[in-house]
């Protein structure tokens, strides 16, 4: 018996299985590395063959051409890198609206895809099941020419009720112009967040304690419109004044002009992606088993709160991971936005990589940047999907 | 005992791979060797009385010998220039350059592969070395020439950036824009020249940027801009295809130089003469007289030693070349000479007329001017 664990005690180096599966690990990292070195060696001897070096140093270069749609002051004098950085916020734009309006979109479509009515009912599965079928670029395509560019001309504009401006050259809608007071605002407005939450979390805490959950997030919203609104009053001059969208000269002014390109964008992914998270919610309520709603319903609870408290709770868990890659897919087919003209990064690297050949950086760039975003997105997503899910004791 | 065994002979089969890709390695840092032999050679060149090859000369050639065709960058948006027609056909200036380069590698002009590339990816595809040559009206500039790793033979088109509008919107110069919106392709010269030309006469306005010449004028015609500018060939030609081309008037300005030719790789300095001296072929056609029609009438009864010469009776240019001796009677006979060319894609008789101004021989008042065939 000694005998035997001296022996498993004394096994060479060479024949234990721990030490063996390490350095095969270790062997096939190496060869990893190894192989990519060679390939960026490669490339880099076929570069200098031609005379261009790996640098980003040329970032910093005069950019020269103008971009159409910039959140922050941009022009041909500014450099590669601000070009860059304009095109990274207009994604983030278009990525930010189109997840929040394709998942109020989503949840519509999915709930009414349950729905009762037999017209709702099958005019939601059309819908889905037509956009579902198509493909984005397509439908992309289909919006900016077919839609948002066969809109009246500037001199015969459109005006809809509410002072929207619809033509060919963009859609103009009223937007808010800050005024002197505006940064007074913006301060009474971050108070009234502050007391939006702890309204909110103190309640939750409440209903923990007596079992008899409030309407937490309603009161808490209730809240905050009440110090927006009061701070609105009580400054001497509004923050913001109304600012109408008008017709000048060849072009629209005033007011939020949002460009065709914008448009077409922001829509079709938003119509596109709120399909498939309509899928995804269905499924969600679905998984639900039926004795959940029949058992809150004996216990009393009304229709509405029967979803709220038993069923979407419990088809969350099953929402949420298929929906982040919703999201996913989303932040990364907006860089289709370079068939409708949409200046976002990746169609400004293209121009980038373009007009200084820098192919290698560009492309490296973008896919750094895509990769950020992504990891951002479904950090969030993987945190709240472990906060939500089922607490097993 | 026997998994260890096995894991062992992975291990080796890995230890092999390694082996075999450190084998590969020196090869990487081994073509790095070959281009400092490059220095080195460039430097004792002149000395030297016969001409010793450096790294990558002559390797375009063998390449398309081997392939059997010469591959071209062209466009295939731009009527006159480089178009593809509904049966797949390609057509138009810069293409029948294509096809007079393979007349004079392999003395057949169909044995070319026209591959359509977008004025974002050209430059791309050529430093790859997906395409031999780019003739894509492509303006020579200084960073092309340099940073993109492009040597641009001599220029065969001289043509200047133009601005569209439509005929009713009543504007008749760039002033006319204020606040506007122009539609322009990116990737392109003409995108820095708008922004240059438009900032030095304080003109604000707004780009509309698209990705091809067939969205840029879709867009156009739809209303989306005010204006669209590209060079003014390009203008030309595309008003043709536009729905009313009398409802469009080009502009009386020009807002830009744009010389435009051929491009291929840094570092095949025989490549580059080979697509430099068809040009010159072309241009020298045309000066002396010499058609696809006429050609082997003059190659029998010629007697200017020139014309013999570039005709391939009498010296050895076209070896010197690394071609054959009759690539230039190939190119007259097969494609034809500036004039054919020029006659054939954007002549009084084609939709896509543009009169030759500067694009006429230096006899004629033009800047096209062919070096001596010695």
């Amino acid at each position: 018996m000694q005998n035997q664990t001296q022996q498993k005690n004394s096994i060479p180096l060479w024949r234990d299985e721990r030490v063996l599966n390490i350095l095969g690990q270790a062997a096939f990292a190496a060869a990893l590395i190894l192989l990519a070195l060679i390939i960026y060696q490669n490339m880099k001897a076929g570069l200098a063959k031609q005379g261009i070096t790996i640098s980003l140093d040329f970032l910093k270069g005069l950019s020269g051409f103008d971009i159409s749609e910039f959140s922050f002051p941009y022009d041909r004098n500014s450099s590669y890198w601000q070009a860059y950085l304009v095109g990274l916020v207009n994604t983030l734009n278009v990525s930010i609206l189109g997840v929040l309006f394709s998942t109020i979109l989503g949840i519509i479509l999915g709930v009414a895809r349950l729905s009762t009515n037999f017209i709702i009912n099958r005019l939601a599965a059309f819908y889905l099941e037509l956009v579902r079928n198509l493909s984005l670029l397509v439908f992309l395509v289909f919006w900016y020419l077919g839609v948002f560019l066969k809109m009246p001309r500037v001199k015969d504009a459109l005006l809809w009720p509410g002072d929207i401006i619809l033509t060919n050259r963009g859609v103009g809608i009223p937007w808010g112009l800050p005024t002197a007071s505006f940064p007074t605002f913006r301060l009474i407005l971050l108070a009234g967040l502050l007391l939006a939450l702890i309204v909110f979390f103190s309640l939750r805490a409440h209903g923990k304690r007596t079992g008899r959950p409030p309407l937490s997030l309603l009161w808490s919203l209730l809240a905050f419109l009440l110090i927006g609104a009061a701070g609105w009053l009580i400054l001497p001059e509004a923050p913001l004044t109304l600012d109408l969208p008008f017709v000048k000269g060849l072009n629209l002014s005033g007011g939020k002009i949002l460009s065709p390109e914008f448009m077409a964008l922001t829509s079709g992914l938003v119509l596109y992606t709120s399909a498939f998270i309509g899928e995804v919610v269905r499924a969600g309520i679905q998984s639900v088993s039926k004795g959940q709603v029949e058992a809150s319903r004996a216990l009393g609870l009304n229709a509405f709160q029967t979803l709220r408290l038993i069923v979407f709770p419990q088809a969350l868990r099953v929402i949420i991971p298929p929906l982040t890659s919703q999201y996913l897919n989303l932040i990364k087919n907006s860089s289709l936005a370079i068939a409708v003209g949409y200046p976002d990064v990746f169609y400004v690297s293209n121009t980038i990589q373009n007009q200084t050949g820098r192919a290698v950086e560009m492309i490296s760039m973008v896919m750094a940047t895509y990769l950020l975003f992504s990891l951002i997105t479904s950090a969030l997503m993987n945190w709240y999907n472990q906060r939500i899910k089922l607490v097993e004791r | 005992m026997r998994k260890t065994l096995s894991i062992l002979s992975v291990l080796v089969l890995f230890s092999l791979l390694l082996a075999a890709c450190g084998g590969a390695q020196p090869a990487a840092p081994g073509e790095t060797v070959t281009v400092k032999e490059t220095v080195v050679v460039t430097v004792i060149a002149p000395a030297a009385p016969a001409v010793v090859a450096p790294a990558g000369y002559g390797v375009t050639l063998e390449t398309v010998k081997t392939r059997g065709n010469l591959i071209c960058g062209v466009n295939a948006q731009v009527p006159g220039f480089g178009y593809v027609a509904a049966d797949g056909s390609f057509s138009g200036f810069d293409v029948d350059y294509c096809r007079a380069l393979a007349a004079a590698i392999f003395g057949d002009p169909s044995k070319v592969e026209f591959r359509p590339v977008t004025a974002a990816e050209r430059f791309t595809a050529l430093q790859s070395g997906e395409i031999d040559i780019l003739s894509r009206n492509t303006t020579w500039s200084l960073v092309r020439d340099t940073e993109l790793g492009t040597n641009f033979v001599h220029t065969t088109f001289y043509d200047g950036q133009g601005m569209m509008v439509p005929t009713d919107s009543g504007i008749t110069d760039l002033a006319g824009l204020e606040g506007g919106t122009v539609c322009v392709q990116t990737g392109t010269t003409t995108e820095l020249n708008l922004a240059d030309v438009m900032a030095a006469n304080g003109i604000s306005y707004t780009p509309a940027v698209f990705e091809d010449a067939d969205k840029t004028f879709a867009a156009y015609a739809e209303g989306r801009c005010d204006a669209v500018t590209t060079d003014k060939s390009g203008l030309v030609s595309r008003r043709t295809v536009l729905a009313d081309p009398a409802a469009h008037v080009i502009l009386d300005v020009t807002m830009s130089k744009e010389p435009l030719g051929p491009a291929v790789r840094h570092g095949d300095d025989q490549w580059f003469d080979i697509a430099q001296w068809t040009v010159f072929a072309m241009f020298s056609g045309e000066e002396f007289g010499i058609t696809s029609a006429n050609v082997d009438d003059i190659k029998s009864s010629a007697t200017a030693p020139e014309v013999k010469r570039l005709l391939g009776v009498e010296g050895d240019l076209g070896l010197k070349l690394g071609l054959t001796n009759d690539w230039a009677y190939n190119i007259l006979k097969l494609v034809g000479n500036y004039a054919e060319v020029y006659n054939r894609n954007l002549g009084p008789d084609t939709p896509t007329y543009i009169p030759r101004g500067y694009n006429s021989l230096y006899v004629d008042g033009g800047l096209l001017y062919a070096p001596p065939f010695r």
